[in-house]
């Protein structure tokens, strides 16, 4: 061996965050190099928003407040959609690792454990604000006029950032425990579709019956997707925004821990 | 010399299957051991255990002198493991790999970057540093995963079935590397199946079976445990056979009458073989083949487990 090797000496925290950071990297690299997957975060977004519109809208407007138009009333449940969907990616990404063998060199290696997971949830976050970019600016193209001043602008990016680590986390916990990546896909769908659909993301909740109007109102998707749409709007938030907030924190607080014990557990006895 | 790896009556049990029923073994610094054994003998449970990524049951496991359990960080900076699934990331290059796992060993960028280089260049792999390790065939991916192992040269490598899948020629290049690494003074752990490939590079031999070590010792004592060389002869008709054998007479005496083959231990090869020769001329009986089988580890494996290896 001719390489003198030289070693990093700091404290345990910043090592941590070091390999947090080499393993954002990594899963970055993955998403940037999964072309097929790529092409989908961009193209899917647009198709939903763009059927929608021209499917539901004539239909559902009939229903809405005078002078709002399906689009904008629309955007902000396809947005949140979208990155509630787009966060199965995190969970089929880390189910890959766990089956592929890669995870057993990661686990013996001196590295911080942790730093798998963080690598496919902040890198996710990067591929959900691409799909969110993409599906604003086709909005704005096809007649959406948001009345966000900037301010606002950053508020809702504040929460869509929480809504993607809180659903990000949750999923990286469905990824961990799911012994396939089929097992994945019909987990992460069967919690997905029904908190996303019985929600206000598409039509208002007052035509719906009433145990699935009290749900919808109340589940925590719907939340997010008023307080966005407010901003958007310049509608009054009333406690949307503090309501939506709470419910990230606390599934981030909460899962965060959970998926940790569960990736440690995972195939040690 | 110092004993990098001790382990005493270990125990480890998946549910009610008792995997690994009491083992001990130790391996001395710098040398070579070969757990040997068929699918299912508890080998790559006790690798796993040794390299911190599974617990266990009973007993007491120290590598290079820290407790597997406790100094599970001390452990994983000194070990080097290459699993059974070529554990590499696809979709990064050979090279993105290598620089990868050296950082998470700690290595700064730039050490990481030309040990990277240089073990490219070590594992003939230069040609295709910068493709993704996907396009990798089965040997390039084994010899990248044997690099990855070495990215921060630890003193300890395990290698889980290091050839299985490979084809002749990728299996020798493996060999080599191997022995160059025990020359360079890496200790090594090493699982197989192939009793030739333990009694190629091996100094000391654990033969384990249903969780249990059922032998130990290097190639050649366990070699001379089965006894001596044969003589084996062939002929060309099932009476020739029979007369041969009743010429000979001899200890130990085999007769295999659907190969038309006997066979019987040898002390001193000149004087026995001439001696038998002698008799056989003396009848006019005629050999067909002659050799001289030597006890092979395959021996080994049938007296001690009483049954072949599976494959």
């Amino acid at each position: 061996m001719k390489t003198k090797l030289e070693f990093v000496e700091a404290s345990k925290a910043s090592l941590a965050f070091r390999d947090s950071l080499i393993m954002i990297k990594r899963s970055s690299r993955h998403i940037l190099r999964n072309i097929d997957q790529l092409l989908g975060t961009f193209f899917q977004p647009i198709m939903f928003l763009v059927l929608f519109v021209a499917v539901f809208g004539g239909a559902i407007e009939l229903g809405l407040p005078e002078g709002v138009s399906y689009l904008s009333f629309l955007m902000a449940g396809i947005i949140v959609q979208t990155v509630a969907f787009g966060s199965t990616t995190t969970a089929i990404a880390i189910c890959n690792d766990l089956q592929k063998g890669i995870v057993d060199r990661f686990r013996s290696l001196p590295m911080n454990n942790l730093a798998v997971l963080n690598g496919h949830v902040i890198s996710d976050v990067f591929r959900n604000g691409f799909s969110t970019a993409v599906m604003i600016i086709v909005g704005i193209i096809i007649g959406f006029r948001p009345q966000a001043n900037f301010v606002e602008w950053l508020v809702i990016a504040g929460i869509l950032l929480l809504f993607t680590l809180a659903f990000s986390w949750l999923m990286a916990i469905m990824g961990i425990i799911a012994k396939s990546v089929e097992a994945v896909q019909w987990l992460t769908f069967i919690i997905i579709f029904p908190l996303t659909f019985a929600s206000s993301a598409f039509v208002p909740t007052e035509g719906m019956p009433w145990a699935l109007k009290v749900f919808a109102e109340n589940q925590p998707i719907t939340q997010v997707i008023e307080a966005v749409r407010a901003l958007f709007l310049g509608f009054p938030v009333e406690n949307y925004l503090w309501t939506s907030v709470a419910w990230c924190v606390g599934a981030i607080v909460l899962s965060i821990p959970i998926a940790a014990y569960v990736y440690r557990k995972k195939n040690v006895n | 010399m110092a004993d990098t790896i001790t382990v005493n009556n270990l125990h480890k049990s998946y549910g009610k299957v008792e995997v690994l029923k009491g083992v001990n073994f130790s391996v001395k610094k710098g040398t070579i051991l070969a757990l040997l054994g068929p699918n299912g003998a508890g080998k790559t449970t006790t690798v796993r255990i040794l390299s911190t990524l599974l617990s266990y049951d009973k007993g007491s496991v120290q590598v290079g002198g820290n407790d597997v359990k406790k100094d599970a960080d001390k452990v994983r900076s000194m070990i080097g493991l290459t699993g059974q699934a070529a554990a590499v990331d696809e979709l990064l290059t050979g090279r993105e790999n290598l620089i990868m796992m050296g950082r998470l060993y700690r290595l700064t960028h730039n050490s990481a970057k030309e040990r990277a280089q240089e073990l490219l260049e070590d594992f003939d792999l230069v040609d295709a540093a910068d493709r993704p390790a996907k396009t990798y065939s089965g040997g390039m991916r084994r010899r990248l995963d044997l690099a990855v192992s070495l990215i921060a040269a630890p003193p300890l490598i395990f290698l889980d079935e290091p050839t299985t899948g490979l084809d002749p020629r990728s299996r020798l290049a493996m060999w080599r590397i191997i022995e160059q690494l025990v020359k360079d003074g890496t200790t090594i752990l090493l699982t197989t199946q192939y009793l030739e490939e333990a009694d190629q590079l091996a100094d000391n031999i654990i033969v384990i079976d249903n969780g249990k070590v059922i032998a130990e010792g290097s190639a050649n004592q366990l070699k001379s445990k089965i006894g001596s060389d044969r003589l084996e002869l062939t002929f060309n008709t099932i009476k020739v056979l029979n007369n041969a054998t009743s010429v000979i007479k001899a200890k130990g005496l085999e007769v295999d009458e659907k190969e038309l083959k006997l066979s019987l231990p040898i002390k001193d090869t000149n004087k026995d073989v001439r001696g038998i020769l002698d008799k056989l001329a003396k009848d006019k009986i005629k050999i067909d083949s002659m050799g001289i089988h030597k006890p092979t580890l395959d021996d080994v494996f049938l007296s001690v487990t009483g049954k072949g290896k599976e494959d």
